[in-house]
């Protein structure tokens, strides 16, 4: 073990080891291959990592000397701005390459590209591609970290352990809960990985949305399906809502933003059929008076920003287990 | 004069109804009767068969050679060794090369390669469409007379109901059966693996089988509105089979070719985003792989074919969705066949096995081939069906590797091939 890595240790007694053998993967790619015994470690070392983040010195030296790439195939925001923030507080040096300032815009492949980062020594490749698998592949050719910051429809897996770690915070516990997903089941990554960490935890999970959008396949993931919000509501302890997309690619899923809303949007009056201790979850953006109504959204049930705080220290731990499995 | 005997062999000629262990004769590459080993002067060369089954060449009416256009992936001299390793003594290539295969000249060019660099028979098809892109005919007569064998879009699929229709009619005139490669594009969109439980779980676009099976469902109605043949190539969903099925029934030229890695693999292969098993169209659900044994089985598809479709490394080793479609299979289909359809699976003989290899396409294509008739030309494949083996890309003849199958152990393959009374593969 590094002197770093042993000060580390030190200055965050709290802070489980990844030495202490419950964690020895190098890559973050995706729940459905995780353990709920290794997700739940996730969230263990989380606590310690948020607990930073209300000191005044919110650094830690975790992984000061290693180098972090943010590799974003995909426009993004907020993940981007989340991992580099956990990267900065871990006191990693970062790098951020995104679809205009990266090489593939001139022909070079994903491989190459990644092999040249990991020739100038970056230790952590965070990807988001627009392509199921992309981590995967890189996983498999490269000796770096590589954490899955969402890929095409397959998983964004540290959305899913930041919602995981607030339904667990705000609730106390997961096994036994019913969490209700609403939207565009069938493009979402971020529904995948909650489905897989939700179930693997023991929690009841119901997907809502359009029969176009929530084919009936989904049920085989051990889920149930409703296309009536109005009926699953009363009893959900957690109701989480995608963003609603009505692009050009999208036309032929469903009629259009208005007749959405209509059926599935969190109105009002919807929300009076919820539970007074339900949470109202969103990955984000939101989209204001589509899937959820303003009020709704900024209401007392809603923990959509404790999810983005929650982000930053599920992302501190991902980055601080991989991190620590990558280094020889 | 020069004589070659192959001796002790079990010949299957399935053309001949002959099933028996006895000795060929082949006369200056022919097929002869014994009187031409009392000839004196006859050089005589003998090959030992003992063990082995002796069958007319194999022909494989699907493969892609690449050429012209893309040799990095595969040349017509490097298809052609390839299929002689896999036991094949003609295959039919596809038009998607670039230039397309849509005009005489390209047809030619063809043929020439093959005449001085194939070991293998190689026959051309032409497109349908202009450069495939389904739009307007290719002058199909033209290409008849240049000696494609059939026309086909391969790779791409005529959409326009209409002008397949005609592209149908026209090639009755000048006797050329139709291949389609049957996928709708709506319904199919830019989904790249099979429709169902792993497309769902790993967020990949679906290909529904409806996609293939609405295009079959079309060429039967034009196979009948025509009265022409129409071949469905690498059939790959149940619903096909079913409708295929009942259109035999009913006397509609319709017929229907399975690819080995259709029923070696399901949709379970894709799950660490191997693109080696990204083939278009795509491995299916194992229901759908039973509704192709069956297929087989009860003769509703008659043709094998391995869609044999190189792609280099570097253009498989992508992102799961960018990379192109196809795997690389002359060097391995015979052994899957073999090992799956005759000796675990039990759905077929041998006889009909081979039947489907030679007769079949030999009918439908108007080849006179495959069959050991006296007086046909000897094209031969030799055939250890006990041999037990283990698939080694690296050792393939092709000049591509892309191949889900390799390290499988597989049980039976040929040993031997003969085209024209020369031997030009042997184990």
């Amino acid at each position: 073990m590094s002197a770093a890595r042993t000060s580390t240790t030190t200055s965050l007694a709290e802070v489980p080891s990844a030495a202490a053998m419950r964690w020895n993967r190098k890559d973050l790619l995706g729940l459905r291959e995780l353990s709920a015994d290794e997700i739940n470690f996730i969230l263990e070392t989380t606590d310690a990592f948020k607990q930073v983040g209300t000191r005044e010195i919110k650094k830690v030296p975790a992984l000061r000397g290693k180098t972090l790439v943010n590799f974003f195939i995909e426009p993004s925001t907020r993940t981007r701005t989340s991992f580099e923030l956990a990267a900065f507080r871990l006191s990693a040096d970062v790098i951020n390459i995104s679809v205009s300032t990266s090489s593939l815009t001139k022909g070079e492949t994903l491989k190459d590209t990644a092999r040249n980062l990991e020739a100038l020594h970056a230790d952590i490749l965070v990807l988001r591609h627009s392509s199921a698998g992309a981590p995967q592949f890189l996983a498999q050719r490269l000796k770096a970290s590589v954490i899955n910051a969402g890929d095409g429809a397959h998983e964004h897996p540290t959305q899913a352990l930041l919602d995981l770690y607030t339904i667990r915070e705000k609730r106390g516990k997961i096994p036994g809960l019913h969490v209700v997903i609403v939207g565009d089941i069938l493009f979402s990554r971020v529904a995948r990985s909650n489905i897989f960490g939700l179930t693997k935890l023991g929690a009841r999970v119901t997907l809502v949305g359009p029969s176009t959008l929530v084919p009936r396949e989904f049920e085989k993931l051990g889920v149930a399906i409703s296309h009536n919000i109005d009926n699953v509501l009363p009893s959900a302890d957690v109701v989480n809502l995608l963003r609603i997309q009505h692009e050009r690619q999208r036309k032929e899923y469903f009629p259009g933003i208005g007749e959405y809303t209509q059926l599935f949007g969190l109105t009002k009056e919807r929300a009076k059929l919820l539970k007074p201790d339900c949470l109202i979850m969103h990955p984000g953006p939101i989209n204001r008076g589509v899937e959820i109504d303003s009020e709704v959204a900024d209401g007392l049930q809603s923990v959509i920003l404790d999810q983005v705080t929650n982000g930053l220290a599920v992302r501190m731990a991902v980055l601080y287990l991989c991190g620590g499995i990558a280094t020889p | 004069m020069s004589v070659t005997i192959i001796r002790n062999g079990r010949v299957i000629d399935p053309a001949n109804k002959r099933h028996e262990i006895i000795d060929l004769v082949i006369v200056d590459g022919r097929m002869a009767d014994r009187s031409a080993i009392r000839d004196p002067r006859s050089a005589i060369e003998t090959i030992d068969a003992s063990g082995l089954i002796v069958a007319p060449g194999l022909i494989d009416m699907h493969v892609h050679l690449r050429e012209p256009g893309f040799a990095h992936k595969e040349t017509i001299e490097s298809g052609a060794r390839a299929a002689a390793a896999g036991g094949f003594t003609t295959i039919v290539c596809m038009p998607n090369t670039s230039p397309a295969a849509d005009s005489p000249s390209t047809i030619a060019w063809i043929k020439d390669r093959a005449a001085a660099a194939a070991c293998v028979n190689v026959l051309p098809t032409g497109a349908i469409s202009k450069d495939l892109a389904g739009e307007e005919l290719t002058p199909i007569g033209s290409l008849a007379h240049a000696g494609v064998v059939a026309i086909t879009d391969d790779g791409h699929c005529v959409q326009n109901h209409e002008l397949m229709r005609r592209a149908v009619e026209y090639a009755r005139m000048v006797g050329l059966p139709v291949l389609d490669h049957c996928q709708d594009y709506n319904l199919v969109g830019n989904g790249v693996v099979h429709e169902g439980y792993w497309s769902t779980l790993l967020g990949l676009p679906g290909w529904p089988a409806a996609g293939e099976e609405v295009i079959v469902m079309r060429n039967i109605l034009l196979a009948e509105l025509c009265d022409h043949h129409i071949h469905c190539q690498h059939v790959s969903a149940a619903g096909s089979v079913r409708l295929i099925r009942a259109a035999r029934v009913r006397g509609v030229k319709i017929s229907g070719e399975v690819c080995p890695h259709h029923i070696a693999l399901t949709d379970e292969a894709i799950q660490n985003f191997d693109t080696n098993c990204k083939m278009n169209p795509p491995l299916r659900s194992q229901q759908d792989v039973d509704a192709l044994v069956e297929g087989i089985a009860d003769g509703t598809l008659s043709i094998l074919g391995s869609d044999h479709a190189p792609h280099a490394d570097f253009e498989k080793e992508v992102e799961f969705e960018a990379a192109p479609f196809g795997i690389v299979g002359l060097e391995t289909e015979l052994g899957l066949f073999l090992d799956l359809l005759v000796h675990k699976k039990k759905a077929i003989e041998l006889p009909r096995l081979i039947e489907m290899y030679t007769v079949e396409p030999a009918k439908l294509l108007k080849l006179e081939a495959g069959t050991l008739s006296p007086g046909a030309v000897a094209d031969i494949t030799l055939i250890d069906l006990e041999m037990e083996w283990t698939v080694h890309a690296e050792e393939f003849r092709s000049r591509s590797r892309n191949t889900p199958f390799h390290g499988w152990k597989l049980k039976g393959r040929a040993v031997r091939t003969i085209v024209a009374g020369e031997t030009v593969w042997k184990l």
